[in-house]
């Protein structure tokens, strides 16, 4: 039996999802979900094979909640987003069904379900990867901390530091691990407030006291919070570019 | 400023070759009235020379100043006045040069008039050619910027469309209805009508219109309804109007509004209330839309908060005052009152 978990924040979207299941034996539907929140509980909990997810919803949304998970199920999105966005992700997701949708474009989906599930892990983390344009995300950044989930408004980061597979976010309330490339991060946020000035740091530029020089050709950037941060030749070129100096 | 011909290099060529067969011709005519080779080739040589210097003066000047009015009178001065000087100069150096050579002062006296006619003409033709030319890419800069200023009104107008038509809200209320038509039918045919109705409203307003208060509470009244089916009983409307015959320009409350569903309906859970006030007060009609907000998740910004600039601008284009949008957070409560002063 395929264990299954509807994630929309709509009861008639998730009521046509659950219509078209109906004669799909082999497949059932443990719990169907609000909001993002809702949904990693309920993925945490009942670990379902499947998920049909919408991306807009409250609280954070259907990326963002992906990002949370440990262990990605595979995901049918179900969105009314622009097909432009829905570009990116083409390639990654099992299937994505634009609403309103045939039962005839959903049993497809489900074919493809079917065919393919093994290796799509690995397609949803090159998903998430691939996805960096959602206007909520250049807003803010979701992380899990100690079972409870957190979001950072991006104006309240301080630095980011590499840290092995992880990028460690570093605000006022502490210190947030987050399993994404530095190199996303680089190119995600925004780039005339951030700006990546060590191979191992992005610096907000807005925290920045005064800039000293260190040893040969390299610089120390001394943060408001105190925290003394490595510049590197290449790196006080590009801070030094953003400054406007 | 326009470019100058001189930056061309055919243009560099063309010129350098004309000067060089007309001073060659020069000295042929010089040598045939019966001077010596050395006293026709100085003659040719110094007096075009200064010619060519003057003809690019003429092209310069012109690049950098070219009257509206009277621009004719003003080219017709300054070639003479280049031609008088030119023969000046030319006459001062030749004398240095050929102080030796018999007759030549003389000769240089009696032609005067025709060395001068000659100068003018030059001078006066390189002044028309660089006129037409930079006349001409006066023109073509226009025409770009033309193009460009059309080209991003249609994007503009582009963008209204799209906004007007909200492809979000549309195909989710598509999916709603395809859910409904399989469990109540009524409701899905219900539905339907509401969102025709609504789109036939929105895509009939123009920006520029004024419309009554109760048509656009109205219209807004559908678009309510709609949500209210989309999102069960979670949303629930409160709409007072205490007003009476007031007006006010179209497509201004429906984004405010828009704004309110999104972050209080939107992105929040459990039941919310988003509410629509309006009131008169000192000739202005006061219109005050209340919606919660979910602070974990979205913060009103300081200024205008949100997403209301594009409604701040509409009221100062009509306006010119920057007073009439407020907004107020109280707690979990975002107010937006917008103040629209009524036409007499």
């Amino acid at each position: 039996m395929i264990r299954s978990i509807i994630i929309d924040d709509e009861p008639l979207a998730r009521s046509i999802v659950k219509e078209y299941l109906q004669d799909q034996k082999e497949i059932e539907v443990l719990q169907e979900c609000n909001d993002g929140f809702e949904g990693v509980k309920a993925i945490m909990q009942h670990k379902p094979h499947l998920i049909f997810l919408d991306i807009q919803m409250p609280k954070i949304n259907g990326f963002e909640m992906l990002e949370l998970l440990d262990e990605k199920p595979s995901v049918i999105f179900t969105t009314a987003f622009d097909e432009y966005a829905i570009k990116a992700f083409e390639a990654h997701a099992v299937d994505y069904l634009l609403k309103p949708f045939t039962k005839e474009r959903f049993e497809k989906a489900l074919e493809k379900f079917f065919g393919q599930a093994p290796v799509q892990k690995k397609n949803t983390e090159e998903l998430l990867q691939s996805v960096t344009h959602l206007p909520s995300q250049s807003e803010r950044i979701v992380v899990k901390t100690a079972g409870k989930i957190k979001i950072i408004p991006i104006p309240e980061i301080l630095y980011l530091e590499a840290a092995d597979d992880y990028v460690k976010i570093h605000t006022k309330e502490g210190a947030f691990l987050k399993n994404k490339t530095m190199g996303f991060f680089e190119n995600s946020l925004p780039q005339d407030q951030f700006v990546r000035i060590h191979r191992s740091y992005i610096l907000n530029v807005q925290e920045i006291t005064r800039i000293d020089p260190y040893e040969k050709e390299n610089h120390l950037a001394i943060l408001r919070s105190g925290a003394r941060i490595p510049v590197s030749k290449n790196g006080y070129g590009k801070l030094k570019k953003v400054l406007g100096l | 400023m326009a470019t100058s011909p001189l930056t061309t290099i055919q243009f560099k060529l063309a010129f350098a070759a004309w000067w060089l067969c007309w001073g060659v011709l020069h000295a042929f005519v010089m040598n045939w009235f019966g001077f010596a080779w050395n006293v026709a080739i100085w003659e040719s040589v110094i007096n075009n020379l200064l010619l060519a210097g003057c003809a690019l003066l003429v092209t310069i000047t012109l690049q950098f100043y070219i009257p509206q009015k009277n621009r004719y009178g003003y080219i017709l001065g300054l070639c003479s006045v280049l031609a008088i000087l030119w023969l000046f100069l030319s006459r001062s150096l030749l004398m240095l040069v050929l102080k030796e050579a018999s007759d030549y002062e003389r000769f240089f006296s009696q032609s005067v008039p025709i060395r001068f006619a000659i100068g003018f003409l030059i001078i006066g033709c390189m002044a028309l050619i660089s006129v037409l030319w930079y006349t001409i890419n006066d023109q073509r800069e226009i025409e770009k910027r033309k193009e460009e200023a059309d080209k991003l009104s249609r994007d503009a107008e582009l963008f209204k469309l799209r906004q007007q038509l909200q492809p979000h809200f549309l195909f989710n209320s598509l999916n709603s209805i395809n859910a409904l038509i399989g469990s109540q039918p009524q409701k899905a045919r219900n539905m339907i009508q509401q969102l025709s109705d609504f789109l036939r409203g929105t895509l009939k307003k123009e920006d520029h219109q004024w419309i009554s208060l109760e048509e656009e509470l109205q219209h807004l009244q559908l678009y309510l309804e709609i949500e209210k089916v989309r999102f069960g009983h979670r949303l629930s409307t409160l709409i007072t109007n205490e007003t009476s015959g007031m007006k006010l320009p179209a497509m201004l409350l429906q984004p405010v509004v828009e704004n309110a569903i999104k972050f209080g309906l939107y992105d929040t859970v459990g039941d919310i209330t988003i509410s629509i006030d309006a009131k008169k007060g000192d000739g202005s009609l006061v219109l005050q839309v209340q919606n919660p907000f979910d602070p974990e998740t979205s913060s009103p910004r300081k200024g205008t908060g949100f997403g209301l600039s594009s409604v701040q601008r509409r009221l100062y284009l009509l306006f010119a005052r920057n007073d009439l949008l407020k907004t107020e957070i109280n707690e979990q409560l975002f107010t937006t009152t917008i103040k629209i002063p009524q036409q007499k």
